[in-house]
């Protein structure tokens, strides 16, 4: 059984004030997520990314389609026990400390007043903010506040996590925090769900994606066979290069790339035999320091497919 | 329920730490205060003034309360996105929105109680220092038990003010919601005319219109027996009864309607 699917969801909004007219924002998106994936859902700003997210919540409701989690519809409230949701750039109660806070979200959980309090003070700690516990939440900065966010989507164990652009207002220790988190959830067997335009982080911690742009599905599996487009060259680096040989290169091959302490690197076409090349260059007196072949990027990959979606002017 | 009680535990939490309602309180107990000085300037009268005052105090700051963070507690949840916590949690909308009337009407509770508890303290005081031949002028006690009845209409006023409140902010702006629900705050105290419109209207409907208008808004002149009690005169435990009975059954329609329309509410 699948941890998420959504079979053909579909959100208009109404949109002037004299005349509404439906404004798509989610185009029949069916897609699912295999339990213990680390799903990355990827897109430019406006593509639908958190309109999927609120679907799945319910936090708005489906022009057409649906959506499941873990087997239930998102409508059933029980199901929201076994989940755990971050929002984007989220917002708590000013005058409520972070305990108080998380000791109701632990109780609306079912869970006692001493096992809320265990496991409040647990998921603290486990964003590092067990010494803030007692402060104010107007008294947090953005990145505490979401480091508090992703304390309440973890306080009932879930076996869904749905973050929304989780690394949002965080500084780089922070990201790495939140890197380290989403692996740690990976490794417990719990299925993540996260929303983001970085690609960095989506190519580092997914396991597969998709690709949503101007509301619709561009692109979705696994990572490595949707970046297994063919070779597109190879970027071969080597020093020493006498100064005859230097001469060369720039007759000899597409690009030369001089880099410092007197190293270069050479673009070689896909088609070229790297053997034979280093072979001939290591004769000629150049030492070949490494040779890696030049594939799509996910950054390529989703510049591409956004591009086909949209043909004109678009912002990444 | 326990998910209502837990919801209205925080919003209760929540308001008493907001600096807003505390100074309003602090504000009306001063009033409370400021109601006895006035009332030395006034020969014989100096009691009627200060319960009079102190009740007018009571009501004006208690729906100012009952108002302004009424509105508050859903449009400000919407507005800054804090419900998205929330509603993502095993808690219905219709749960939520029950444990926010609850917080606030306890809220409300306590802070009528505080008011209370000075107004009660300011008659006492004043019982205390008034010679027994005033006191013998007196139309009712000072520290008269029956002000209670005026105080408990009161308060049962204000929770169907909190209730309209509420069911404004769930699809309308914090702007809007506040006139609408000062608007039919009014018009409640005005609404008795209306029955008898026929008698003064021959347009068959305008009458009806003003029947059906009748019906609709609350009818809040039978919550206000300040005059009565401040006047020693009796209010029938029959009225109070009947009074609180509609003040249930217009709370129960409106949070109904409340629930019914956030239901279906996106959360953009």
């Amino acid at each position: 059984m699948p941890a998420i699917e959504t079979e053909g969801l579909t959100k208009d909004y109404l949109v002037g004030f004299w005349r509404p007219r439906p404004y798509r924002a989610l185009d029949a998106l069916t897609l699912s997520v295999e339990a213990g994936e680390v799903f990355g859902f990827l897109g430019p700003n406006g593509a639908g990314k958190s309109t999927t997210l609120k679907l799945l919540m319910q936090l708005i409701f489906p022009t057409r389609g649906s959506a499941r989690i873990l087997g239930s519809p998102v409508g059933d409230v029980s199901v929201r026990r076994r989940i755990g949701f971050l929002a984007e750039n989220p917002y708590y109660y000013d005058y409520l400390t972070a305990e108080e806070l998380l000791t109701y979200f632990a109780r609306l959980f079912g869970y006692s007043s001493s096992d809320a309090r265990t496991r409040v003070a647990r998921v603290l700690d486990d964003v590092g903010l067990g010494r803030e516990r007692r402060l104010r939440l107007r008294q947090f900065s953005k990145g505490m506040v979401q480091r508090v966010g992703l304390a309440q989507a973890l306080l009932n164990d879930p076996e869904v996590v749905f973050l929304d652009e989780p690394m949002s207002g965080l500084d780089p220790l922070g990201r790495r925090a939140v890197r380290d988190l989403i692996l740690s959830l990976r490794a417990r067997g719990c299925t993540v769900f996260f929303s983001s335009h970085i690609l960095s982080d989506a190519e580092a911690l997914c396991d597969r994606v998709a690709i949503v742009a101007q509301g619709k599905l561009v692109a979705a599996g696994r990572l490595d066979e949707l970046l297994a487009f063919e070779l597109q060259g190879w970027e071969l680096v080597m020093s020493g290069v006498p100064a005859a040989l230097h001469a060369q290169l720039a007759s000899r091959f597409a690009k030369v790339t001089p880099l410092s302490h007197d190293r270069v690197t050479v673009t070689l076409p896909a088609e070229a035999e790297p053997d034979r090349v280093m072979a001939a260059l290591s004769a000629d007196g150049a030492r070949i320091e490494s040779l890696n072949p030049i594939r799509h990027t996910l950054e390529d990959l989703f510049l591409q497919r956004v591009r086909e979606s949209q043909p004109r002017d678009i912002g990444v | 329920m326990r998910q209502i009680w837990l919801g209205a535990n925080a919003v209760f939490r929540e308001s008493v730490r907001d600096r807003v309602p505390y100074s309003i309180v602090v504000f009306a107990v001063l009033m409370i205060g400021v109601s006895y000085l006035i009332s030395q300037l006034t020969a014989g009268q100096d009691m009627k003034i200060i319960k009079d005052l102190g009740l007018a105090a009571l009501s004006m700051f208690g729906l100012l309360i009952a108002i302004f963070i009424g509105v508050g507690l859903v449009t400000k949840e919407v507005e800054k996105r804090s419900v998205y916590g929330l509603l993502t949690k095993p808690l219905s909308r219709a749960q939520f929105l029950l444990g926010k009337y609850a917080g606030l009407v306890m809220t409300l509770a306590v802070n009528l109680s505080v008011m209370t508890v000075a107004l009660y303290a300011v008659l006492l005081y004043s019982t205390y220092n008034a010679p027994a031949g005033l006191r013998a002028s007196w139309e009712a006690p000072g520290a008269d038990p029956h002000m209670l009845i005026a105080i408990v209409l009161i308060f049962s006023e204000l929770m169907i003010v909190t209730a309209l409140a509420l069911f404004f902010s769930t699809f309308s702006s914090p702007l809007w919601a506040t006139l609408l629900t000062l608007g039919l705050w009014v018009a409640g105290h005005f609404n008795s005319d209306l029955r008898n419109f026929g008698a003064v209207v021959d347009s068959a409907p305008a009458i009806w219109l003003a029947r059906v208008i009748y019906y609709v808004i609350p009818n809040l002149a039978p919550f206000d027996v300040k005059a009565e009690v401040v006047h020693g005169v009796h209010v029938a435990a029959r009225h109070v009864a009947l009074t609180l009975a509609y003040a249930a059954l217009y709370i129960s329609i409106l949070l109904t309607a409340s629930v019914t329309i956030f239901r279906r509410r996106d959360f953009k």
